[in-house]
């Protein structure tokens, strides 16, 4: 078989943005996290909120690094994969990229140091200031490279001559159709990861009777937090699925799993698209819900994907059904954040039970929503790398071999396999060694700038077990 | 043309951002690539230890030194990149496997030995990697139109497997010459000791290069032996640092070695700028030709001139937090 470097570019980059994604969306929300801890410690003086900062702190400062050494990886994919499409969109995607890394991984990379070492070296409020700096600096980083993404969506602002983008307007290019909605969508994920994560894992402290005061506090703010985080999320989705029918209407189709144009579309439950046929097998839907939804009346038209030829179309059955993914998930979010509301008023919030297990397990969702939003939104703009003016195969490096792509996506897979699974292995350490594990005293050297060095719990000392049970 | 516009501005600050990555991770992959050399298991956690503060920071410049070029040079990104493919890939899985063993070390007790080969392998891939990008940039490459058209291991050739192993022996130099700034007692010696025997290796790397490139390469050879008799002040100042090092390490001077290792890189580097100037992507485009258009270079400019100061200071103020010895009882186990 022939092996196609296109198709193993898109998986290799699909891989590694992949594996880089899941980090960010965490120390995004998480670093803003840490920097209201050490907010409300520097204002009150409550040793608990030291107590949760430290902890968390050191979970951050793994998922930091891990996303350091992923995101270098991913800088250099557009030039080695997609040479191409760099030379031809680097007038525009080259300042956007080095702006964010000269106005906010410098700016990282200083203030953590300070962040997760300098907690005895310098002044408090020196310590807070770093703190809010790493915060700011992660959404800085965030807000260029989803202006970089959000110009593949909707091009603006640039005039293509001679095969290559030049810029006509800066504000117009960065501050493009989809990008407020993709920035907000986005932002909100984070803050829904870093609050998903912090209520799993104080929910299961306290099954265990571990640190109760500080994890009741965790808790009980996460869930005001999530209560209306979760809702909102929705609603900007909405909007951003509002914006995407005016801009990538076939993309919409594909979301909705819609072949032909027409109005009174239902809203699909479950079908399986078939993209030979064009069209779906076991369809299950709400009449007329979709175009309600998409056009605010049952009778609305929406756009089907046949309306363009074969080679046009993204792969439906990819985009329909990790769209449902995170929109299931989305709702189970609000549902989770509504049981935490309902237990509130009943003041059972704090009683170990059923909800105290199950939240645990909601770690995982919004890891899961975030990568099956990810793929909505890249599958569903296939083929085209810049949409509409460029496509994968104008994009690819034209010297690229099916097998030199091949190889460093094993390679990349390899190397992954080994570093990620170590760093699972080490942040599953750190969780379950609990709270109020001693500061090793050798530890304070003081080492900024190294990520991981932050956390300091033992690899795998096997004296080091999870708290004790009540 | 005006002699100084956005394109002249850019060339400099991208020489200046590959040079600050050069001397700054080239140290600490250096003390990497000695660490298999070091004389027990308690020299090793100090020699960690002097640079853990420093190295990440140290790596950011190279992603600046990635999206600068995308920016400012977007030829040479999507030339370079593709023709060094393969080398590119190993570079990448050398620096996250040091980046991830350097933290994973610390913690570990009976893992230990793994991550300490992690780091010292992944530490010697990189630098290698990086000797033969510089290798195969003297070399020159294959292109149609504007792409890349040779093939999967044009890069690596007996040249630049030489200068691949020049830089690994290069960084070492810089590593043990950090480590006598940084270091007492039983690790500073044998930092000493070890800064002279890798100096000798390195000048003759420089002997070779420099009989090999002006041989290979016509360009190379006009340009030294043409007209321009300035640029011999170039090796001229290299091989008086080289002195210089010889000298201070000799008198066992701390900070001096050091200093003068990072003269032999400016003054090495800016030679090689030299030879191919004005071409960046030799033998095809010059700095102007791969330039990307006037206003995303004054975009892209007018943040990074008024940032990068601001940058430098932090830098500088973290090097000055931990400034000093690395005591030997500061180790993490
Ligand atoms: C929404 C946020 C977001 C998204 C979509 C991406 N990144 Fe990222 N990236 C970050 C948010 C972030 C961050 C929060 O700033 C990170 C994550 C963890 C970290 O250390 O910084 C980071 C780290 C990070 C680094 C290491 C920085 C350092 O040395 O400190 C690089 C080079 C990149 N990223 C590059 C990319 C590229 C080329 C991407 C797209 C293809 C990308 N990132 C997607
Ligand atoms: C961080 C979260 C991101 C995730 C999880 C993600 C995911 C994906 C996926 C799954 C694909 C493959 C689609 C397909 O081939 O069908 C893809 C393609 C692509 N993405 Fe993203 N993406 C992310 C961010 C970005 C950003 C920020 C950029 C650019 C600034 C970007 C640029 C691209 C490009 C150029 C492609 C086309 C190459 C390819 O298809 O592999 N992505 N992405
Ligand atoms: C609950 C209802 C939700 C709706 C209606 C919704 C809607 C959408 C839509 C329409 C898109 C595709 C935009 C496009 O490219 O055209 C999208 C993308 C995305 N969604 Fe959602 N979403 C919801 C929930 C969530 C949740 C809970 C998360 C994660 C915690 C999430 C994370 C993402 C991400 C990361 C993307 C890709 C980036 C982007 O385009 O913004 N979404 N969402």
């Amino acid at each position: 078989m022939e092996l196609d470097p296109i198709l193993l570019s898109r998986i290799q980059f699909a891989f590694v943005v992949s594996f880089h994604a899941i980090f960010p969306v965490f120390t995004i929300g998480l670093a803003a996290y840490i920097a209201l801890l050490e907010g409300l410690h520097f204002r009150t003086g409550n040793p608990a909120w030291e107590m949760l900062s430290k902890f968390w702190t050191k979970v951050f400062a793994v998922a930091f690094g891990m996303g350091v050494v992923s995101g270098i990886v991913m800088s250099f994919q557009f030039g080695t994969n997609w040479s191409n499409f760099s030379q031809a969109s680097a007038n525009f995607l080259g300042p956007v990229l080095s702006y964010e890394v000269v106005t906010a991984f410098f700016l990282e990379a200083a203030f953590l140091g300070v962040l997760l070492f300098g907690r005895d070296k310098v002044p408090k409020g020196t310590h807070l200031f770093a703190a809010i700096m790493v915060a700011v600096g992660t959404f800085i980083s965030s807000f260029w490279i989803l202006a970089a993404n959000s110009w593949l969506h909707t091009p603006a602002g640039v005039e293509l001559r001679e095969g290559v983008f030049h810029v006509t307007d800066w504000a117009a290019a960065i501050f493009n159709p989809s990008f407020p909605y993709r920035f907000a969508h986005m932002a909100l994920a984070s803050f829904l990861t870093g609050g998903f994560v912090v209520a799993g894992v104080s929910a299961w402290f306290l099954l265990r009777g571990h640190a109760i005061e500080a994890n009741r506090k965790a808790l009980s703010m996460c869930l005001w937090l999530l209560l209306v985080l979760a809702p909102a999320q929705a609603v900007v989705g909405d909007f951003h699925g509002l914006n995407t029918l005016e801009h990538q209407p076939t993309k919409i189709a594909a979301m909705e799993g819609s072949w032909e144009r027409h109005a009174g579309a239902p809203l699909l439950l479950f079908a399986i698209p078939d993209q030979a046929a064009q069209t779906n097998h076991f369809e299950i839907g709400i009449p007329g819900l979709a175009s309600y939804i998409l056009t605010h009346d049952f009778n609305g038209v929406i756009p089907g994907v046949s309306e363009v030829p074969r080679a046009e179309q993204p792969p439906v059955a990819i985009v329909f059904w990790s769209f449902r993914i995170m929109v299931g998930l989305g709702l189970l979010m609000i549902a989770f954040a509504v049981w935490g509301f309902v237990l509130r008023l009943r003041g059972r919030l704090y009683e170990p039970g059923r909800f105290h297990r199950l939240l645990p397990w909601m770690i995982a969702a919004p890891f899961i929503a975030v990568l099956a939003g990810w793929v909505t939104t890249e599958s569903g703009r296939a083929p085209w790398l810049v949409y509409g003016l460029m496509s994968f195969s104008e994009g690819v490096t034209p010297s690229l071999s099916g097998w030199m792509a091949l190889t460093t996506l094993i390679g990349y897979m390899l190397v992954y396999a080994v570093v990620y699974g170590s760093g699972a292995y080490y942040f599953y350490r750190v969780v379950t060694n609990g709270m109020e594990a001693p500061d090793h005293p050798e530890h304070g050297v003081g080492r900024p700038m190294r990520p991981l060095s932050g956390a300091d719990v033992s690899w795998d000392d096997p004296s080091i077990t999870a708290p004790a049970t009540r | 043309m005006a002699l100084i516009d956005t394109t002249m501005i850019w060339a400099v600050i991208i020489a200046f951002g590959v040079m600050m990555y050069v001397l700054m991770d080239g140290f600490d992959l250096g003390v990497g690539i000695l660490y298999p050399f070091a004389p027990d298991e308690h020299s090793r956690d100090i020699m960690m230890n002097s640079v853990a503060p420093v190295w990440d920071g140290n790596e950011t410049w190279l992603v600046l030194g990635g999206a600068g070029l995308l920016g400012a040079f977007p030829l040479v990104y999507s030339i370079l990149l593709p023709a060094l493919y393969l080398g590119v890939f190993l570079l990448l899985a050398g620096l996250i496997f040091r980046g991830v063993a350097f933290e994973f070390r610390f913690k570990a007790r009976t893992s230990k030995h793994y991550w300490s080969i992690a780091f010292a392998g992944g530490s010697t891939l990189a630098a290698f990697a990086q000797g033969a990008v510089v290798g195969a940039y003297i070399q020159g490459f294959e292109v149609e139109g504007t792409a890349y058209a040779g093939g999967a291991f044009d890069w690596l050739t007996p040249f630049t497997i030489f200068t691949g192993i020049g830089l690994v022996i290069g960084y070492a130099l810089l590593g043990s010459t950090w480590l006598i700034m940084k270091t007492e007692g039983g690790v500073q010696d044998w930092a000493y000791r070890v800064s002279l025997p890798l100096l000798a290796g390195l000048l003759g790397v420089f002997a070779l290069v420099s009989i090999w490139t002006p041989l290979v390469d016509e360009f190379v050879r006009e340009r030294w032996f043409g007209h321009l008799y300035l640029i011999w002040l170039l090796p001229a100042g290299a091989l008086l640092c080289a002195w210089t090092l010889y000298r201070a390490v000799r008198r066992r001077d701390e900070g001096l070695p050091f200093v003068a290792t990072m003269g032999i890189f400016v003054f090495t580097y800016l030679g090689l700028l030299a030879s191919k100037w004005p071409y960046v992507i030799p033998p095809t485009f010059t700095l102007r030709d791969a330039a990307s258009a006037p206003e995303s270079q004054l975009f892209l400019l007018l943040g990074v001139l008024f940032v990068i100061p601001i940058v430098l200071a932090y830098t500088a103020w973290t090097y000055w937090v931990f400034r000093g010895k690395v005591r030997a009882d500061a180790g993490y186990h």
